[in-house]
């Protein structure tokens, strides 16, 4: 399953981005552009293997996720750039550019696999409100994450009074 | 404290803008009446409320981040045997804690207007149900109630205004199995529209109802404090009340006087008060308001003014079962049963049943778990030590199993009003303008106790019945929930040796001093108690405009 632009608007709408409920979100600018893949890489982790992450999906994301609180962008782009470091030192290549397995592994040893979630906490559990789980809340607070489960219209989805009344699809 | 400015006289000032203040200043206010209102929270800005959502979807935030509730200003202690969570049960702000409550309407029961008469049980009220019924129906249709008549309870004078939501998947296997148990499940009534109402929309699903519905398609009390500011009264913010003053004969109330945000004070003068600040704050203010005539506290000269408080106690039961059964796709449950709510047995404790369409686990909150390992094993989950990393096809398996098949009901039981159970001053302590804080005394070992007992069997059957396994008591008897709900502690009553307010809810000590709140409530029903607020509320409208009319 191919999570789109369509999807991306959907998560920010969910999260309160007055301009994704019009269809709209700005480019990202500069340093956010630039970390986008990243973000990418890391959604291709974190995310199921039935969902294919494309970097449209992130680019609309987080560009619209930049609207709603303002150090998001900095403490984005900060700790991009950290596991960045850290991929170079272990792998010599990029987060971006290396295989799922490595990806998975550079951030289990950077301890973010099990980190307590916290916007002020050390670096791990940065990484895991900023991103990581920033990524699981657009995917399964939405209907993308929510088929995957059975939820059409999981919480925080503005998705009608119909499906609550029907039983599963089987 | 000096005070550093003084208002112009209003007709009408009310200390409070949930509903029961904001329903009585638009009714006022469109009548012509000159109305103030104080309230000590902020106003919070329809458009932040997705964002608010996010703060109560995502784990990493407190409840209580949603609107922005505790520290000092919101200080209390509780020194009951029950450990209350007092911040969790109400919110400061235009609308106050309708912002974050259910939405459940129900109306109190006629039998619940004299269980002393029939049962012994406290003190009847000093008006009947009929006398309430028609401010009944004006309060569904201020707030929009979506409903319809069952045969359990009391007698009404017209239609819901709006018809009720649908039945859920779930309620459908409730439903099979209370039938064998003769059981009747019926809608819920719901101030949440299932239409376009009054200028807000219907429902839209977001399923976040409690605490924070971004649609607007839930009633909250900042409806009405938008009409009485249209209507031209006039609503002063983040304006906490430290006391009231009164005349040198002691009769009459002249000013309230409220803190400012630049740290000063102002007296509002006004011809009529009205404290409706929630049952716990009105009655910490007037606690507060002292003085040589009334040293134990304003209209306070009875001596029971706090006494008699009273909550909704409950369980909670879950169960699973062997299909999905369609959880967490609305924010409210759908069908109650009100069938036990019922006196002519006697005095054994009426209760109203909530079946829930938000059972189990939410998916978020699943897949962004807060808990350590240490945490997930004492909440059950003996496998969290071995597990691997909660993201990708691990985590996708683990929401899978663990999502779905659940079914839960709730209940909660009528608390007869016992003289300890009441909300005091705490000098040991206080608030962020050096006043002591409120004190909640509460425990539920009286008569409930068994009621809570009773309720809990029944819910073993009923799930049995469903053919659940893995039965699980998630609120015991020993561990009950609470409703968030309020009551008694400025009692309504004839006598004034025994009640606060009378059936005007007037003080008796005071010519021009009432209450608005569920605190008047002198036994408190199952029936959640917003609309009979509303209800009160609407008759106090029409008996303060008369005075004013009147001269």
């Amino acid at each position: 399953m191919e999570v789109t632009r369509r999807d991306a608007l959907a998560a920010l709408a969910t999260l309160g981005v007055g301009s994704a409920v019009a269809g709209e979100v700005r480019e990202p600018d500069g340093d956010l552009q630039d970390v986008i893949p990243t973000v990418a890489a890391v959604a291709s982790v974190v995310y199921p293997s039935a969902v294919d992450v494309t970097d449209e999906y992130v680019r609309n994301y987080v560009a619209g996720r930049t609207q709603l609180q303002d150090n998001y962008e900095r403490r984005v782009v900060d700790l991009c750039s950290v596991l960045d470091a850290n991929a170079r030192d272990r792998y010599g290549s990029a987060f971006r550019s290396l295989p799922i397995r490595r990806r998975e592994t550079v951030l289990r040893r950077m301890g973010v696999g099990r980190a307590k979630s916290a916007p002020d906490g050390t670096f791990e559990q940065q990484f895991r409100y900023y991103v990581v789980n920033d990524l699981l809340y657009a995917l399964y607070a939405t209907p993308v994450g929510g088929r995957l489960l059975g939820v059409e219209n999981p919480p925080g989805h503005p998705g009608g009074t119909e499906a609550y009344q029907r039983g599963a699809e089987r | 404290m000096t005070a550093t400015g003084t208002a112009g006289e209003a007709d009408v000032c009310i200390v409070g803008s949930g509903p029961a203040g904001a329903i009585l200043a638009a009714s006022l206010a469109g009548r012509g009446h000159d109305v103030v209102v104080l309230e000590a929270g902020p106003r919070f800005a329809f458009e932040s409320r997705t964002a608010r959502m996010d703060r109560a979807l995502r784990p990493e935030h407190d409840d209580l981040d949603v609107w922005d509730m505790g520290g000092p200003r919101d200080r209390y202690t509780s020194s009951g045997t029950y450990e209350y969570d007092l911040n969790r049960a109400r919110v400061k702000g235009i609308g106050g804690t309708t912002l974050h409550w259910g939405g459940m309407t129900p109306r109190l029961h006629p039998e619940d207007f004299e269980m002393e008469t029939r049962h012994g049980v406290g003190r009847d009220w000093p008006i009947s149900y009929e006398d309430l019924e028609p401010y009944y129906l004006r309060a569904e249709e201020a707030m929009g109630v979506a409903g319809e008549p069952n045969r359990f309870s009391g007698p009404r004078s017209g239609p819901y205004p709006l018809a009720s939501a649908e039945s859920s998947y779930s309620d459908e296997i409730f439903e099979e199995a209370c039938s064998s148990l003769g059981i009747e499940l019926v809608p819920k009534p719901l101030a949440i529209n299932t239409e376009p109402y009054d200028g807000r929309s219907q429902c839209v699903g977001y399923g976040t109802c409690s605490p924070v519905c971004p649609s607007g398609a839930k009633y909250d009390a900042s409806v009405h404090i938008r009409k009485a500011e249209e209507r031209g009264a006039r609503v002063v913010t983040r304006a906490p009340v430290q006391r009231l003053e009164h005349d040198d004969s002691g009769e009459r109330v002249v000013a309230a006087v409220h803190a400012t945000p630049d740290g000063g004070t102002r007296r509002q003068r006004a011809r009529q008060f009205v404290v409706a600040c929630g049952a716990v704050e009105s009655i910490r203010l007037l606690l507060l308001s002292t003085s040589p005539q009334y040293p134990d506290g304003l209209a306070n000269s009875s001596g029971v003014l706090g006494e008699y408080f009273m909550e909704h106690a409950g369980v909670s039961l879950t169960g699973r079962v062997d299909e999905p059964t369609r959880q967490h796709l609305v924010g409210y449950g759908t069908s109650m049963c009100e069938q036990f709510y019922d006196h002519d047995s006697g005095p054994e404790g009426s209760f109203l049943i909530d079946f829930d369409n938000n059972a189990g686990p939410e998916p978020v909150d699943l897949a962004l778990d807060q808990l350590s390992d240490s945490g997930r094993i004492i909440a059950g989950d003996v496998i969290a030590p071995f597990e691997g990393d909660r993201w990708g096809d691990a985590l996708q398996e683990r929401l899978s199993e663990e999502y779905g098949g659940y079914l839960r009901c709730n209940g909660w039981v009528e608390q007869p009003p016992r003289r300890e159970n009441r909300v005091s001053l705490d000098r040991s302590k206080t608030d962020d303008h050096g006043n002591p804080v409120p004190d909640l005394t509460l425990s539920f070992d009286g008569p409930e106790r068994a009621v809570l007992e009773r309720v809990q069997h029944l819910f073993v059957k009923i799930l049995e019945e469903c053919e659940a396994t893995d039965i699980r008591v998630t609120r015991s008897p020993d561990n009950p929930f609470v409703g968030s709900h309020h009551m008694g502690g400025i009692r309504m009553g004839r006598d004034p040796a025994e009640s606060v307010v009378n059936a005007d809810l007037r003080t008796h000590d005071l010519s021009n001093l009432f209450v608005s709140s569920s605190g008047v409530f002198p036994t408190c029903g199952a029936a959640n108690p917003t609309l009979t607020i509303a209800a009160l509320t609407l008759r106090l409208a029409d008996h303060i405009h008369g005075r004013l009319s009147d001269g």
